[in-house]
């Protein structure tokens, strides 16, 4: 049992933390712009693709480096170039332009690495059990995977809260016309903060290709969730979605170890339904099996109960 | 004058035609529909499965196709979705293509198997053929059999069978530990693995019996986690596509070291993720020869060939050879396409495979006979191997094809 919770929480953490550095992104983005853009998945996958092939010739920690610089770059040229242009037509042809955006991602993919998964590997270095308890192990690559995404939320944090850049990045997320009357460059601020949010995105997808696969439909596996947790956390909010990034990662993970049916949980908490009746395999079905969907659960109830999500401020 | 010109050019045109026309009857091409999932988290699995039927066609058509025409296998992306599979459905209808082939994911199986036996009976004319590689949902062939579905894969229950007889006689296994993917082939997978352990092996304790949602899992470290506590000495699972690739993952990384038995644990990426870890403790439960050691010469050079057009992708399904084979003899044994002739010669047929077995279309439920093999994840003596990994499947155990013959419940109502 106690194997079970300890590495349930370090396995939820670890899968909290890398939604986290895909949401960070995101919600600023959605936050500065309005704009839901679905191609961002699409970079976290374009981040594993090129750090698969650039590790091939300069191995993993180069490439740790390069691929989200290079993915970053691409990020800030989709916007630059193509989002702005979009952006006087509404929010509507933004949101159809990042849809496009996935899609031809995802097949230039398809078109350049093929279909199959990708044997993306954790490098040599990493390759080792960090400790074993109870009959199972940890491996340093998660370990390591923790590290990289604490020091990301601790990056952006000082970045955003301590730093004049940080200030006028708030400041444009909130009074963008203000800012630009006080002689700062309102789109050029949103072109760094799409590049770095990919950038993010890219370095979320190096690190967890080798962990979560690299195949053409990681980024759609990935990317409704990371939808989930933006909303969740409030538009805009790091703090949010920081906390509903290890929130679901919890959450998630520890449903998963729950083999009691719904109905004895509702029962459990004093709710008595009648396993009879029409809805009798509804009753059945354990926590375990509705995991996946318990996101989803919560995005519904947090549009019902609180639209501005845990840290947001305004509606969504 | 002018309308003797017109007269002469339409006579011209008519005559251009009718050319035409009867220049391109006999060059027309056989066509079958393969609907299968060409993106998505199951792409991989779907698009190796299409060049491999492109494969078998060119073979057939080297050697001068069905009745002087050409195979062409026209492909058509269903998402491993029922609904999507129907619209395709509709446009092989529309298409007057006679032929469709679907084999990954039963729930698509059971969709497309109910739309052509419906279609079949109100369009007695304009029949196609059900011709499936791959779904091994039992039901297909029992409970839910028709006369239009052919199957060409052992079914789940051939194969827990022989993969059970394994189990028994290994006394270190005490506690079992199930998990599948939440639909038909999963839930039988489950069902056929606690009924015949109850009965070969009662002594073994069922820990864990776990059904997850198809393609949408990400990460399976909690599921290992639980595999871990439940104390299982082994693993049965029917994962296969992604599913199974980011199991063997987490498992490796879990530290998990039990053996696993499974269905579809190679290829596809799923042989690269294994990896070393997995030396002599996955098995696979299969329709063919794996290829390893000693593969009859005909397999091996079927692989090498394909390997030479495609070095990412494996021969994972030599019964799609198979398949489109003997569907081009009963073409032969027809003498057209016509569906009802083509389904008639089909029932009954006996055919040789590249592994060198006698397989024959059982008429009762249309389920193919044929022996299953089992065999190991290893990196000894392997000359073809997976993934070009320098791993790959090594021939365990074969079950002989009347051992390992299922009895089922098809009453097959046949046209009249």
């Amino acid at each position: 049992m106690f194997q079970l919770i300890l590495f349930s929480i370090l396995n939820g953490l670890v899968y909290g933390m890398l939604l986290f550095m895909l949401s960070s992104g995101l919600t600023l983005i959605f936050g500065m712009m309005g704009v839901l853009n679905f191609a961002h998945a699409s970079f976290y996958m374009l981040g594993a693709y090129v750090a698969f092939t650039l590790g091939l010739r300069l191995g993993f920690w180069p490439a740790l480096v390069i691929a989200p610089i290079v993915v970053g770059l691409l990020g800030a040229l989709v916007e630059r170039h193509g989002l702005r242009r979009v952006h006087r037509f509404g929010h509507i042809a933004e949101l159809i332009f990042t849809f496009g955006v996935a899609i031809v991602i995802e097949e230039i993919v398809q078109l350049v690495w093929g279909r199959p998964a990708k044997s993306y590997q954790v490098p040599a270095l990493l390759d080792f059990p960090l400790f074993r308890a109870f009959g199972s192990s940890f491996p340093a690559y998660k370990a390591f995977m923790l590290v990289i995404s604490v020091a990301i939320f601790a990056f952006i944090f000082v970045i955003l809260t301590r730093t004049r850049a940080g200030l006028i990045i708030q400041a444009s997320l909130t009074h963008p016309q203000m800012v630009a009357m006080l002689g700062h460059n309102v789109p050029r601020v949103f072109m760094v903060v799409f590049g770095i949010g990919s950038a993010l995105a890219a370095l979320a997808g190096v690190i967890a290709g080798p962990v979560l696969g690299t195949f053409p439909g990681m980024a759609q596996v990935l990317g409704s969730i990371v939808f989930v947790v933006v909303v969740i956390g409030g538009l805009g909010s790091i703090t949010g979605a920081f906390v509903a990034s290890l929130l679901i990662g919890i959450v998630q993970t520890f449903a998963v170890a729950m083999d009691v049916s719904v109905g004895g949980t509702l029962a459990a908490v004093g709710v008595q339904v009648n396993t009879g009746g029409a809805l009798h395999d509804l009753w059945k079905v354990t926590i375990a099996q509705v995991a996946p969907i318990l996101p989803y659960v919560l995005l519904v109830l947090t549009l019902i109960l609180r639209p501005t999500g845990l840290f947001g401020t305004r509606e969504t | 004058m002018s309308t003797r010109y017109s007269a002469v050019a339409f006579l011209v045109i008519v005559a251009l035609v009718a050319g035409l026309a009867s220049s391109a009857t006999p060059a027309d091409p056989v066509k079958v529909a393969f609907v299968d999932p060409l993106s998505g988290p199951f792409a991989a699995t779907g698009e190796n499965g299409l060049n491999q039927f492109k494969y078998a066609a060119d073979g057939i058509n080297k050697a001068g196709g069905v009745l002087g025409r050409q195979i062409e296998v026209v492909p058509l992306d269903n998402k491993v979705s029922p609904q999507e599979s129907l619209i395709q459905l509709k446009k092989v209808i529309g298409d007057g293509i006679p032929f469709v082939f679907q084999g990954n994911s039963s729930g698509v199986a059971h969709a497309i198997s109910d739309a052509v036996l419906k279609h079949n009976e109100r369009n007695a004319g304009n029949r196609i053929l059900y011709l499936n590689y791959s779904a091994v949902d039992p039901a297909l062939t029992n409970d839910k059999c028709h006369y239009w579905h052919f199957r060409f894969d052992a079914e789940a229950d051939m194969k827990m069978a022989a993969l059970t007889d394994v189990i028994a006689v290994n006394p270190k296994i005490k506690k079992m530990y199930i998990i599948g993917q939440d639909y038909s082939f999963g839930k039988a997978v489950a069902e056929g693995a606690v009924s015949m352990l109850g009965k070969k092996r009662p002594d073994i304790q069922i820990v864990g019996n776990e059904l997850h949602p198809i393609g949408k899992v990400k990460d399976f470290s909690p599921y290992v986690q639980k595999i871990v506590a439940s104390g299982a000495d082994a693993v049965i699972t029917g994962n296969w596509g992604a599913d199974m690739v980011a199991l063997a993952k987490a498992a490796n990384d879990g530290g998990l070291k039990v053996p696993f038995y499974t269905y579809y644990a190679a290829s596809d990426g799923v042989t690269a993720a294994i990896g070393a870890a997995g030396i002599d403790r996955i098995r696979l439960v299969h329709e063919s020869h794996p290829g390893n050691p000693n593969a009859p010469k005909a397999l091996s050079d079927y692989i090498t060939g394909y390997r030479k057009l495609h070095p990412q992708n494996d021969i994972n399904q030599p019964r799609i050879n198979t398949a489109l084979n003997m569907l081009a003899l009963a073409i032969k044994k027809a003498g057209t396409t016509d569906v009802d002739k083509v389904a008639a010669a089909l029932e009954g047929m006996e055919y040789t495979n590249l592994s060198g077995d006698q397989l024959v279309m059982r008429r009762q439920d249309h389920q193919l006979q044929m022996p299953i093999y089992i065999s190991v994840h290893t990196n000894k003596n392997i000359k073809h191997d997976l993934d070009a990994s320098g791993f790959g499947l090594s021939l365990e155990t074969k079950v002989d094809r009347d051992k390992a013959t299922q009895p089922t419940t098809c009453k097959m109502q046949r046209p009249t």
